[in-house]
């Protein structure tokens, strides 16, 4: 802080600790903001200090998507709960082929939470909001009494407009479309897990917590014509596939032998009894495209960071009964159900 | 991943299912059983049904711990939850499964119950030590296999001196299970044969393959023990079906890489130590089986919640159109029953065969629904 402070004590963001008082509206708050939020999003819309933004967007269609975060442990290999927020909001606004453009943040703080973890978690959003180039231009703090909450939940909001000539929906999809992915699968759920397990392996597994808002932007400029695009979070590749083939009233078929798996993650899947498929990811996409567009739209993610390991995984089918199947490492069949329970609960 | 994709190996898996299928009669039927719901899950998983003839047909066994248990039993645990205010441990699967008038601990826990999902039985007793103020109960299921570490906790919690700790006893015997399903006269009236055992693979470390071979000897009946992958699968069925070309019926181990004829020694020590058999046992499906269970032995009789929790067991009545007990027993398929991917869903289960991943009928709806579909469309047209 540059500026001299209007408060008696600068906040002790070494050992000080989240007081109902920061929620309550008052000076305390405006300090929390001042100091804290302010100092590590510093933006010209946040710095005139309205209740809302004021913005002017680019032409073109806008999309608007809200996620809440709630993951337990905040901090994990890969990632913390400050970055998930920004990452998952600016996926799922990229998801439709947009440019994100602001996000809004808003804090539920639990009293006695360490200031020095909300200091690291606020520059971990700070950090991802600016690697994704969006703004984080409004927000809001409130405090629950102890016991009340778990630390740290987070919901941010983002808006991001699609350029020209896109048209990416979950109902578009057709028979005969090619099923792209672009990593690895479970990355995410299986650090999450490894870590409330105490299981360690001899390489740490890393949440592949990032913003595809790049790589979405490759792919849209050379092939248009993609269909849908997905990042198949909570539930997995599972859970994605079964909604956009009821969305798209189509079957999906998938092949097991082209899905690309880490093996620290299988081992990982192995002992704690879960389905990669079902396991949840928080920086990989699915796109469907038209088959004739396949190779080349597999070769422009194969181009960038982060799709080098991209495979065509499977296509779509003309199937009444909107059922996912999989061929198995066998060349027998199975279905690739919803999940009926939540398998792993608080992942993001 | 080393030692496990080799057991996934799909070229493999055509051969063996190619020799299945060359040495399979055309003459005759197979009937084999698998017992254990990790057999089960792994057919379904990766298609082996697919890969069969038709005249290799697989029955499921009873060997899901969720799905035998009755539901007096649950209604117990939610008993014990609801109205003696004890932090109550369970495995995730018993969570969801529905007790008398479609109440589950999911539901208890709901209505302010303290019901906690655990991995593992020491995660409860390790409650047990963070709770001094708090009655902690571990809701042990299972087959042999979950036994040991249970003996254990029960062991360590005596060592410890913990005065706040029990364990609610539904820990149940394979041997058993298997002599009902042989003795049983239903079997012969539905014209129920079954002709070989793929024995189970887990239990089997444990109690080792010599208890299966009286079931050989006896009722000459093949048992091919087997591992849980896939390969493991293929390679007993084929080892079966050439013990019953040949007119053998011996117990043979495809698991050997962890299973012995004496089994596990130690485990068995401190199982015997802790438990013992208990006269009779309810189990849905089976019935009152005798011997078929085992109770927490007198010297710790301080660490077991039945006692005291002055619980008294009573039977309660299953669904009446459930069918999860002719299936447990072999006699009926998911698919014969009325309620089966109509009322009884995963998401909203009726029967325990529905919830557990090892159930029958949750493998054949989240993975061998789509046979079902094509079986109709073909027969529609």
């Amino acid at each position: 802080m540059t500026k001299p402070s209007e408060y008696s004590h600068a906040l002790d963001l070494q050992h000080g600790r989240v007081e109902m008082a920061h929620g309550g509206g008052g000076k305390a708050m405006a300090q929390l903001i001042d100091e804290l939020f302010l100092a590590a999003f510093s933006n010209p819309w946040l710095a005139q200090m309205n209740d809302q933004a004021c913005f002017t967007l680019p032409a073109g269609q806008v999309v608007m998507a809200t996620d809440s975060h709630v993951i337990s442990p905040l901090f994990f290999p890969g990632g913390d709960i400050g970055a998930l927020s920004v990452h998952g909001t600016v996926n799922d606004v990229a998801m439709s082929g947009a440019v994100p453009k602001f996000l809004s943040a808003g804090f539920i703080l639990e009293e006695g939470f360490p200031l020095a973890d909300l200091q690291r978690i606020v520059i971990a959003m700070a950090q991802a909001a600016e690697a994704a180039g969006v703004a984080i231009v409004t927000g809001d703090t409130k405090v629950v009494e102890r016991g009340k909450g778990d630390g740290c939940f987070i919901n941010t909001t983002g808006i991001g407009v699609v350029p020209q000539g896109l048209n990416l929906s979950a109902n578009r999809v057709q028979p005969g479309d090619k099923i792209l992915l672009s990593g690895s699968l479970g990355d995410h759920g299986v650090a999450i897990m490894s870590l409330r397990e105490g299981l360690s392996f001899e390489t740490t597994i890393e949440s592949d917590s990032q913003a595809l808002h790049e790589l979405v932007a490759a792919m849209v400029t050379e092939v248009p014509e993609i269909n849908c695009m997905r990042d198949p979070t909570r539930g997995g590749l599972a859970a994605t596939l079964n909604e956009i083939a009821q969305s798209s009233q189509v079957g999906i078929s998938i092949k097991e032998a082209t899905i690309p798996i880490k093996p620290q993650v299988s081992a990982a899947c192995e002992f704690l009894g879960l389905d990669p498929l079902y396991v949840a990811n928080e920086g990989k996409l699915v796109a469907f495209c038209p088959a004739d567009k396949a190779a080349q739209l597999l070769a422009i993610m194969r181009q960038h960071p982060q799709g080098q390991e991209a495979a065509i995984i499977g296509e779509v089918t003309a199937d009444p009964l909107k059922f996912v199947q999989m061929e198995t490492v066998f060349g027998g069949r199975r279905m690739v159900d919803w999940v009926a329970a939540e398998p792993l609960p608080r992942i993001c | 991943m080393k030692y496990v994709a080799e057991y996934r190996d799909g070229t493999l898996a055509r051969e063996i299912a190619a020799r299945i299928r060359q040495e399979a009669r055309p003459t005759r039927d197979y009937h084999l059983m698998e017992f254990c719901g990790g057999h089960t899950h792994a057919i379904f998983r990766y298609g082996i049904p697919d890969l069969l003839p038709d005249n290799v047909k697989m029955i499921h066994g009873p060997g899901c711990p969720v799905c035998v248990l009755p539901i007096s039993r649950l209604d117990i645990a939610i008993e014990l939850a609801l109205r003696h205010d004890v932090i109550l441990c369970s495995y995730g699967d018993m969570m969801r499964v529905p007790g008398s008038r479609k109440r589950s601990l999911l539901k208890a826990r709901a209505e302010g119950a303290d019901v906690r999902m655990v991995y593992s039985c020491m995660d409860a007793l390790a409650l047990a030590q963070d709770n001094p103020e708090r009655e902690v109960v571990f809701f042990a299921i299972g087959f042999e296999t979950t036994t040991p570490p249970t003996a254990l906790v029960i062991r360590q919690a005596q060592q410890l001196g913990l005065t706040n700790f029990t364990v609610f006893c539904n820990h149940v015997l394979t041997p058993a299970a298997i002599s009902s399903i042989l003795d049983s006269p239903d079997a012969d009236e539905l014209g129920l044969s079954i002709d070989g055992f793929v024995g189970p693979a887990h239990v089997s470390t444990v109690i080792g393959s010599q208890p299966y071979e009286r079931f050989a000897r006896d009722y000459n009946k093949p048992i091919v023990i087997a591992g849980f992958e896939p390969l493991d699968l293929l390679q007993s069925i084929l080892m079966l079906i050439r013990q019953l070309n040949d007119g053998r019926a011996e117990v043979e181990n495809e698991f050997s890489r962890a299973v012995t004829r004496q089994g596990n020694e130690r485990a068995i020590r401190v199982v015997d130590e802790v438990f013992e058999v208990c006269d009779t046992f309810e189990w849905r499906g089976l019935g009152w089986v005798p011997h078929s269970a085992l109770k927490i032995r007198s010297a710790f009789s301080q660490f077991d919640a039945q006692i005291r929790f002055s619980v008294e067991y009573r039977s309660s009545a299953e669904n009446a159109a459930c069918e999860c007990g002719a299936i447990l027993h072999g006699v009926k398929s998911p698919r014969d029953c009325t309620l089966f991917g109509e009322a009884c869903t995963p998401e909203n289960p009726l029967g325990p065969c529905m919830v557990s991943s090892e159930g029958a009928c949750a493998a054949y709806y989240s993975y061998g629904r789509h046979q079902v579909s094509l079986i109709e469309t073909t027969s529609v047209e």
